[in-house]
């Protein structure tokens, strides 16, 4: 998924492959925002261990938006910029639950997994 | 919902692409001046800002892209962008394109035609309900087991003994006159028994069937019309219950038949009425004759093995309530054929041999499509290896060399279907006579559909083989090799597919070659009459003054003296049957009284003819003996016959037939005395050898004189020229009687032998096509292989091979592929001639002749193919080739 190659700055890396979506999502649950925006707060939140990479980022956007999870809708930002706001849908909320459940299914398991002793 | 959102979404970025591509670089826009503002609220100098910011996002175009490039709608642009390149290519290359497209467009449209044709008559079940359980059935007693039509003797033994029917019926042609509402005039009609209608599975749309006791000798005359007829009539919703004059008899219409109904036993039947023979007429009367079609409908769950066996079984029991004269004792048995395979099987196998025939054009045109295809991957080699080179994944370049594969078949489809209208229209005009179902043929939508699959299957085999050759070609390598210094294994495949088109070819040429030398063969028979300056016609009787017999010979014989007296005429004669006319032969049992090799129940049928005296010059018919029918052979003078050579050498072996007494027909019949022997007569068909036959005045004639005769005319210069005057001689004495079925009699021979001529005529247009095609096959190939091998016959002519010496290095190599493919060919035709066995005549389907002038014709035309590139070889100087290296 990457195109600009590894970073020069080993402390952030990629997003795990397949787990964009979810960080979208939840994201996108706190409150409706711009793509710099969720680029932005899952730096943020993951404290800089994950890059968004914004190409993958704004083609995910535009497949989760046609998937019906979320809205978008271009809006005048602060600096009267027009600018495209994404707000997470009835059925996104529905499908954060699945992905995150099923994520925190499998971290366990891993974890279990990396903590057995033999 | 989300699909509605992939669809509307997909759908704007293709039809607003540039508000939605618009969209897409405001994003990336906005993405880059809030990393930007970022960047710069940290301390960052602005420049210094979007430094950075290109460096994490990369090339703004790249991401836009990306974005592009996710939905469903890209696809659909990489194909359009495809369609537009190959597009681009082929007009590029125009030669090479519309080559290919007519290539694709001969093979596609000549086998959809052909399908188209043969579908209906073959394939598709006859338009009745539950088809495959409508039988006919003949009586197997003609000579060496040829079929007969039934008695209707016959007819009703089976109906009272047979329980394997749902329904039985027999009918015979009929040819009423309609006089009252429109001109007079003849049409086209059928006798049929009351359940003729119900075993078909149509009924009339109007008014009612016919109902047995509408079926006897004393039952009121009904009639049930063609939905054409009823509207020629003019349409009249209230015609059931109105009268109708047929034939000089008013005649109540009960009926009028649905405009779908298709009556494959007679196509042309407009008109029906019941038979209503006379049950009780004494078991030889002259109703019994064969003259009778059988057609059944099979009871639920009966097959045709199971009726074959009842009907042999009774055939073989004689009851005595069933009384059979000796001419219809059964004792060969009866036939049963389903409706389809009896109305289709003259022409089946022709129409097998045909669609074999078109598949191989249509492979070989597939083949030398890929051929073309395959050099021309060769040219572009190095554009593919370039593009591999910049980066197009190789998925990109197999799809692009599949569009454009596409590209070339759909083109090829559309002119295809062009050439398919084209084609049936010509088919139907060429169609022999006998050709079934001829108004069900058209180019429709199974058709269509048959047309769309063989283009997209031909596309992608054809687009196949480069596509792949570029996918699996090295671009390190394939750019290397840009300068075409060596000969690729490419080259193999070409060769292989050229062997296989040689070897195609002469099976098609082959199979044209055999069916050219049998029409050669049949028209060099005799039929036994001189066919040439011989104009026939039918002339028939129609108003009630003709119901009299002595009126209609009087017209008759006043018209002959007319016609006789037209300039231009050297003699003119009425017969009551023409030989080769294609009109149902008029068979009849002949007993001779005292003949030592016939047996009275056992007697072979033979064509009856009643003639007027003059006949026999007219056709010039020798006399081998004897005397020939003359003027004063009249009613009142002694009954006199003259008899064919093949009668007379079966029936009295080295004894003289003349004075011999002969009766034709049933028993209650007169002796007629046999006073000559003529020559014998094709009546049939030229390929037939039957030829008995029994000739007597109309006179004399009591059973088998018609109110239809056919004239004969001999003239002195072009025949067909004196058709008006005629036809004005014969209505100067009444103008009111129909004058029909004018041809001269080498059109008739000619249209005898349509079956082999229509395949003849489709076989030469395909070999001769094939023919072609492997030319160009050839010749691209040692072209292509000439072009390549440029630096190499450099080399050799500059270390001092001679111009000739390269001219036989190139045929030589032309040749020898060729030579496999013929000798494959040749193992192919031996099989493959098989299919058109019983479309030969007079030769073996391993004739040396064919073989031997197909071999040297194919051989002709492919050193004719090599010598073009081999002579371009001799010429190459090799200080300009190796120089330019």
């Amino acid at each position: 998924m990457t195109f600009l190659g590894p970073s020069p700055d080993e402390a952030s890396t990629d997003v795990i492959q397949g787990t964009l979506d979810m960080l979208i999502l939840k994201t996108l649950s706190l409150e409706p925002m711009h793509g710099f925006g969720i680029a932005r707060r899952v730096e943020q939140i993951s404290r800089g261990v994950f890059k968004v990479n914004p190409g993958s980022l704004l083609t995910a956007l535009q497949r989760l938006e046609r998937a019906g999870w979320l809205d978008a809708e271009w809006q005048q930002t602060e600096n009267s910029r027009r600018a495209k706001y994404y707000r997470l849908t009835r059925a996104g909320k529905k499908q954060l639950e699945i992905e995150s459940a099923d994520w925190k299914r499998r971290a366990s398991a891993i974890a279990r997994l990396l903590n057995a002793e033999g | 919902m989300s699909l509605w959102r992939q669809l509307t979404r997909g759908l704007r970025g293709l039809t607003k692409q540039s508000a939605a591509d618009q969209e897409v670089a405001d994003e990336v826009q906005h993405y880059t001046e809030q990393a930007t503002a970022e960047l710069v609220a940290r301390g960052l100098s602005p420049e210094a800002a979007r430094r950075a910011v290109q460096l994490e996002l990369g090339n703004a175009t790249i991401v836009r892209e990306q974005v592009r490039a996710s939905g469903w709608e890209s696809l659909v642009r990489t194909f359009f962008a495809d369609l537009r390149y190959a597009g681009r290519q082929l007009r590029k290359n125009p030669g090479f394109a519309a080559t290919v497209i007519l290539i694709l467009a001969l093979g596609i449209g000549a086998s959809t035609a052909i399908f188209s044709a043969v579908s209906p008559i073959l394939f598709e079940p006859l338009p009745y309900p539950h088809a495959s359980r409508i039988v006919m059935i003949w009586d197997s007693g003609g000579d060496s087991g040829s079929r007969l039509p039934v008695t209707f003797g016959t007819y009703r033994e089976l109906v009272a003994r047979s329980r394997s029917f749902d329904e039985l019926a027999v009918m015979r042609p009929w040819q009423p006159t309609l006089t009252g509402a429109l001109q007079p005039e003849r049409f086209e009609g059928q006798r049929v028994s009351a359940s003729y209608f119900r075993a078909l599975g149509i009924l009339p749309v109007m008014g009612r069937d016919f109902q047995p006791a509408d079926d006897r000798p004393d039952s009121l005359p009904v009639a049930i019309l063609s939905r054409e007829l009823w509207q020629r009539l003019g349409g009249d919703n209230q015609i059931v219950g109105r009268q109708i004059k047929l034939d000089g008899k008013l005649s109540t219409v009960i009926g009028v038949m649905p405009s779908a109904f298709e009556n494959v036993l007679a196509p042309e039947a407009e008109i029906w009425a019941p038979l209503q023979y006379d049950t009780s007429l004494p078991p030889d009367s002259k109703e019994w004759g064969h003259h009778l079609s059988m057609v059944g409908r099979l009871r639920p769950g009966v097959g045709i093995l199971q009726v074959k066996r009842e009907l042999d079984t009774i055939a073989r029991t004689p009851v005595p309530e069933f009384h059979r004269p000796f001419y219809a004792a059964l004792d060969s048995g009866l036939m049963v054929n389903s409706l389809q395979a009896d109305v289709t099987s003259g022409v089946r196998p022709a129409l097998l041999a045909l669609i074999g025939a078109v598949i191989l054009v249509l492979i070989i045109a597939c083949v030398n499509v890929t051929n073309l295809l395959l050099a021309r991957g060769v040219h572009r080699r190095s554009e593919f290896a370039m593009r591999v080179a910049l980066g197009a994944a190789r998925t990109r370049l197999l799809r692009q060399l599949l569009t454009e594969s596409l590209l070339l078949a759909a083109l090829g489809g559309c002119l295809g279907m062009v050439v398919a209208k084209v084609g049936v229209q010509l088919l139907l005009a060429l169609s022999p006579a006998q050709l079934p179902r001829v108004d069900a043929i058209a180019v429709n939508g199974a058709v269509f559909a048959f047309a769309v699959a063989v283009t997209t299957v031909s596309g992608l085999a054809v687009g196949l083989i480069p596509a792949l050759q570029a996918w699996n070609s090295d671009p390190h390598t394939a750019l290397q090799q840009g300068s075409q210094r060596t000969a690729g294994g490419h080259q193999q495949t070409r060769r292989a597919l050229v062997v296989f088109e040689v070897a195609i070819a002469l099976v098609l040429l082959v199979s044209a070659g055999l069916l050219l030398r049998s029409l050669q063969h049949l028209f060099a028979i005799d039929p036994g009459f001189d066919s040439s300056h011989l104009l026939t016609m039918q002339v028939q009787t129609s108003g009630d003054r003709m119901n009299d017999d002595g009126t209609r010979l009087r017209f008759f014989e006043q018209s002959l003296e007319a016609v006789r007296y037209v300039p231009g005429v050297s003699a003119a004669a009425f017969t009551s049957q023409l030989p080769l006319s294609g009109a149902p032969e008029d068979g009849y049992g002949v007993h001779f009284e005292s003949s030592p090799t016939g047996k009275p129940d056992a007697d072979n049928g033979a064509d009856g003819y009643a003639v007027s005296p003059g006949y026999f010059q007219t056709m010039s018919i020798p006399l081998h003996r004897g005397r020939l029918l003359e003027e004063h052979d009249t009613a009142s003078a002694p009954f006199v016959a003259v008899i064919s050579e093949s009668l007379a050498r079966s029936k009295f072996p080295g004894r003289d037939p003349i004075g011999q007494r002969v009766r034709i027909g049933p028993a209650d019949e007169p002796w007629y005395t046999v006073v000559g022997v003529v020559g014998n007569v094709k009546q049939a068909s030229l390929a037939l050898s039957q030829s008995d036959a029994v000739y007597v005045t109309s006179a004399q004639c009591r059973i088998f004189g018609d109110d239809a005769p056919w004239l004969v005319v001999r003239a002195h210069g072009d025949a067909a020229a004196l058709t008006p005057a005629i036809k004005n001689a014969i209505w100067s004495v009444d103008k009111d009687q129909p004058i029909v079925r004018v041809a001269t009699m080498d059109e008739l021979l000619a249209a005898s032998a349509a079956e082999r001529h229509f395949a003849l005529v489709l076989f030469a247009a395909f070999a001769l096509t094939a023919l072609a095609l492997t030319a160009i096959g050839i010749y691209g190939v040692l072209a292509g292989s000439v072009a390549e091998r440029m630096r190499e016959i450099g080399v050799r002519s500059a270390l001092g091979a001679t111009r000739s010496n390269i001219l036989a290095l190139v045929l030589r190599q032309g040749m020898a592929l060729t030579a496999l493919g013929v000798v494959i060919g040749l193992i192919a035709s031996f099989a493959a001639t098989q299919a058109i066995a019983t479309l030969l005549f007079g030769i073996s389907r391993l004739d040396v002749v064919t073989y031997l002038g197909v071999i040297a014709l194919l051989l002709g035309v492919a050193s004719a193919a090599c010598w073009v590139p081999a002579w371009r070889a001799a010429q190459v100087d090799p200080s300009i080739t190796l120089r330019s290296e």
